[in-house]
């Protein structure tokens, strides 16, 4: 870890958002995770992704687990609301927060340790619920905080950094997503930020279950010849079927793109997601579709990156529910507690 | 862009902007860092060895290095490098011991014209290497310049008395008093080399109507200095009348202001913003009461039968042609008269070489200037060099010292029978800073404190005393709040392509985003995708090619902090920190092997 704080100054040129921020704004404290961790890329690209949303942070409520990964939203969005709860239950605070108030934007920091093992079962009912969320799972397949044991995304026969083979199946959690409704599914590498970022900014915007699996290689534990999580090994497996460009508002599309070439999609609050294909077949609204091409090019050890399937029409849990729209926090006693004769009503209801 | 190549000596010099901006190339940064550390006569030493005059330039100097420092561009006001030198000469031990010695003589003599800093410069370089040095000035003591035109209130007598002595003891005679005015009858003297440091003497006129009339209250600004610095002139009348926008003026007016002067006033033709005078220097004579006018140009002293009573001013204003290029034009307002008792005419300085025949060899220009090599110093006469002011006219200390250096590596190689055009490649030293994991032999945490103001002398005593300077210098506290603003600026970000795993940890701390990973392209192109602006093509970008996916490392020098964090956060350690030193050559060091001194 690095003992100085990052320095205040700042580039003088540097541009501003709508609301006047750099995006230095948008940092928390310095990272001290081990030095060239993925998961500080994944932090700085949440960091942009807000910044070019021109997100006020005061909206923002960064929910956690433990873990390396459960560790960062300290050093992102300094200024934002942050929960950092038991090991694996981040699915359940945030969802227990966004039922009380669904007038934040809801980060959920995971890991894959946090949401494929002892959190699995909170991951996948937050999931089939719909709760309008970013799902992240900074996926480095180690537990690195423990010095380095396979996690369960490791895959099969891949091997740890003593060069032990992994004997365990893998959990594909972006396969697992996808079965269970998720309405935003996408993987990337924290070694593409181009990729990246657009994926984060698309899914905040997204109304409903966002889900992005990010593969971020750990550079103390899972980074050498064996792994099938490292730097190397990812980029040479890395099979993106698609990129995005995120257009907010009434922005024209300025990109240029060869005809035939690009899909938009717009999404409930009228963020378009411009998707160049890169693999003309692919079509990510299928989600059958989808898990039969993840299907197929993981058993070729090719890892599919990009936005895999979204729903641009999808609902939340507070649609499903019914629920009142006003925040919990701003009602009044009376409403929160309408007193024993409304109790009494309801249960005659049920009678 | 093709990869940087940082074993060239001129890449990171460069981006040592203060050092590559100082005409003598001193290492600030090495110094303010010994500063920092209180080891104030080590940082003395490397100033002395390079700008000769620390304790004077600490005061004096114009300061090139301030404009250029990269903490003017990463905040508004760049580290005050001046005053930091002068801090390594206030609080300095003896240092006598830790100068050259005389060199056992080699037989060859040298003659110097001149005493000021250019003719001072040349005689330190060579003494040591056994030089027998002559120093010819017409006034009683050396420093040329420095002691007649600076007023006492900025450089007191005993700085020069001081820094003059450390070369003078180098076995070098100095003849006072001894006005050359014959460069024939110094050459049949049969000197080996001769070297002509006269500065610029002659002080410019002003020839509009009443100037002959009303001669005895107009006064040559620089003159005037001298005569005030020698104590031939003790007061001047209650309004005074500067004409003249440099230093020279600022300086003139504030004198004036210490004999008598009530009213000062400075009137310049140009607007304020473009006075050649320093800003810091037009700031103390404000401080001191004294408006700047601009916008007026002088068009006649008015007098009553010889006696001065005002000067004229015509009303201009400046137009710009389409090639951007300034003319001042009647405004159409009415002319002003400014009612004075004394002016002092600052108007500009030249050249004047009366004692110079025209037939020893020397060439002259259309300027009536010598022809003067700009590179060697060297004359069309092969053994007369020149230097300073002498040179290419009015610059200040820091360049007389500069040229003094370049004058007498040609010198030296001159007489050892080496070409003189062939100068040799400053030696260049780059080590590692890298202490621990996260440990550096520097201090990376960057103060976010503006820059220090020096404490000045309570203005009611400094304008009683004349010889009181008003300016005190940091103290020890000060001294160390203002060296922490440094950037470090010589400890260089190197960059290792196989190293580098394309992590990003470098990218993502940076704080200045500096450092983008992108494809290759040509530089124009490129400076259009950096991950922020990258608008001053001065500054370069340090492009490293060979990694794994294809792309480069390109990495805007502009605005980096020096702060490490790419270093400390690199995994595989493809970025370190090295501290880039750079020696000039000084004549000497051709045939010397020099182990460089601690620090």
């Amino acid at each position: 870890m690095t003992y100085i704080a990052k320095p205040k100054f700042h580039h003088p040129g540097l541009p501003k958002n709508e609301l006047g921020y750099t995006h230095r704004d948008y940092e928390g404290k310095i990272s001290t995770l081990c030095a060239g961790c993925g998961h500080d890329s994944i932090t700085a690209s949440i960091i942009e992704a807000c910044y070019e949303l021109s997100i006020e942070p005061h909206r923002v409520a960064k929910i956690s687990g433990i873990g390396c990964s459960s560790k960062t939203p300290d050093y992102f969005l300094g200024n934002s609301h942050g929960f950092n709860s038991v090991h694996g239950r981040m699915p359940s605070v945030l969802t227990g927060a966004n039922l009380a108030n669904r007038e934040l934007i809801y980060l959920g920091v995971s890991g894959d340790g946090d949401s494929a093992s002892i959190g699995f079962g909170q991951f996948a009912h937050s999931i089939r619920r719909g709760v309008n969320m970013t799902y992240i799972v900074e996926n480095n397949g180690v537990y690195g905080l423990t010095k380095g044991q396979f996690s369960a995304t490791a895959d099969f026969g891949s091997k740890s950094k003593k060069g032990v083979t992994n004997t365990d199946n893998a959990i594909d959690l972006v396969a697992i997503a996808l079965q269970l409704g998720a309405t935003f599914v996408a993987r990337s590498f924290s070694g593409d930020k181009t990729q990246l970022v657009p994926l984060i900014a698309a899914a905040i915007r997204h109304k409903g279950a966002s889900f992005i699996d990010v593969i971020s290689p750990c550079i103390a534990f899972n980074n050498h010849a064996g792994s099938t999580k490292s730097f190397d090994y990812v980029r040479e497996h890395n099979d993106a079927v698609n990129r995005l460009d995120v257009l907010v508002g009434r922005d024209p599309i300025s990109v240029d793109y060869a005809p035939g070439t690009v899909q938009v999609v717009e999404q409930h609050d009228g963020t378009r997601l411009a998707l160049r294909k890169l693999d003309a077949d692919y079509d990510p609204h299928d989600r059958l579709g989808a898990q039969n091409f993840l299907q197929k090019h993981a058993a070729k050890g090719q890892i599919v990156t990009g936005l895999l399937y979204v729903d641009p029409e999808a609902d939340d849990l507070h649609a499903h529910l019914n629920t009142v729209e006003t925040p919990l926090n701003t009602m009044d006693e009376r409403a929160l507690c309408p007193g024993s004769a409304a109790l009494e009503k309801i249960n005659a209801s049920l009678r | 862009m093709k990869p940087t190549d940082i074993s060239a000596p001129d890449y990171f010099h460069k981006v040592v902007d203060c050092q590559w901006a100082c005409p003598a190339h001193t290492p600030v940064p090495e110094y303010i860092r010994l500063i920092a550390e209180g080891r104030y006569s080590d940082a003395y030493m490397i100033n002395w060895r390079s700008n000769v005059f620390p304790g004077i330039l600490g005061r004096t100097c114009d300061r090139p290095c301030e404009p250029a420092c990269r903490r003017g561009r990463v905040e508004e006001t760049p580290v005050a490098i001046c005053r930091l030198k002068r801090v390594a000469a206030d609080f300095k031990d003896d240092v006598r011991h830790r100068m050259p010695r005389p060199g056992p003589k080699n037989g060859k003599r040298i003659a110097l014209v001149g005493g000021g800093p250019a003719s001072l410069a040349v005689a330190r370089d060579l003494a040591p290497l056994g030089y027998h040095c002559t120093v010819f000035d017409s006034d009683p003591k050396a420093g040329g310049m420095m002691r007649s035109q600076i007023p006492k209130f900025r450089l007191p007598d005993a700085v020069i008395d001081e820094e003059t002595d450390y070369i003078l003891n180098l076995g070098i005679e100095f003849k006072g008093g001894h006005r050359v005015d014959s460069l024939k009858k110094l050459l049949a003297e049969n000197y080996d080399a001769i070297f002509v440091g006269s500065g610029a003497p002659r002080g410019r006129e002003l020839d509009i109507p009443g100037r002959k009339e009303a001669a005895k209250n107009i006064h040559i600004g620089i003159d005037w200095l001298s005569s005030v610095s020698f104590g031939h002139t003790e007061k001047i009348g209650k309004r005074v009348i500067v004409l003249g926008g440099g230093n020279t003026a600022m300086d003139c007016c504030r004198t004036a202001r210490r004999l008598g002067g009530d009213e000062v006033k400075v009137v310049v033709r140009s607007g304020f913003e473009e006075m050649k005078a320093s800003p810091w220097e037009k700031e103390d004579a404000m401080h001191e009461d004294i408006p700047i006018l601009n916008f007026m140009v002088p068009v006649a002293f008015i007098h009553d039968n010889g006696k001065l009573t005002g000067v004229t001013f015509q009303k201009v204003k400046a137009e710009y042609d389409a090639m951007g290029r300034r003319n001042l034009i009647p405004s159409g307002e009415p002319d002003e008269t400014i009612e004075c008792d004394d002016v002092l005419v600052a108007v500009g300085q030249e050249n004047a070489f009366p004692w110079i025949e025209r037939d020893c060899g020397i060439e002259f220009d259309k300027w009536n200037m010598p022809k003067v090599d700009p590179k060697t110093f060297a004359s069309t006469n092969p053994k007369v060099f020149f230097g300073g002011d002498a040179a290419f006219g009015p610059k200040n200390i820091i360049w007389a010292v500069a040229h003094g250096h370049d004058a007498a590596l040609s010198i030296h190689k001159m007489i050892s029978g080496e070409d003189i055009n062939e100068r040799p490649l400053p030696e260049v030293h780059v080590t590692s800073q890298k202490m621990g994991i996260h440990e550096w032999s520097y201090d990376n945490d960057i103060s976010t404190d503006q820059r220090f103001k020096v404490p000045h002398r309570d203005k009611v005593i400094a304008l009683k005393d004349i010889r009181a300077e008003v300016e005190l210098g940091y103290d020890v506290k000060l001294a160390l709040g203002e060296a922490h603003r440094c950037l470090n600026c010589d400890v260089q970000t190197v960059f290792s392509a196989p190293l580098c795993i394309e992590c990003d940890a470098c990218v993502d701390i940076c704080p200045m985003d500096c450092i983008t990973f992108t494809e290759n392209g040509e530089e124009d192109d490129l400076r259009q995708r950096l991950n922020a602006p990258a608008p001053h093509h001065d500054q370069a970008l340090y492009v490293q090619d060979g990694l794994k996916t294809g792309r480069i490392m390109a990495k805007d020098e502009d605005v980096c902090l020096h702060c490490g964090l790419c270093a400390e956060r690199c995994p595989t350690g493809a970025w370190d920190m090295q501290k880039y030193l750079i020696d000039m050559t000084h004549a000497g060091s051709t045939c010397q092997s020099k182990a460089r001194s601690a620090a």
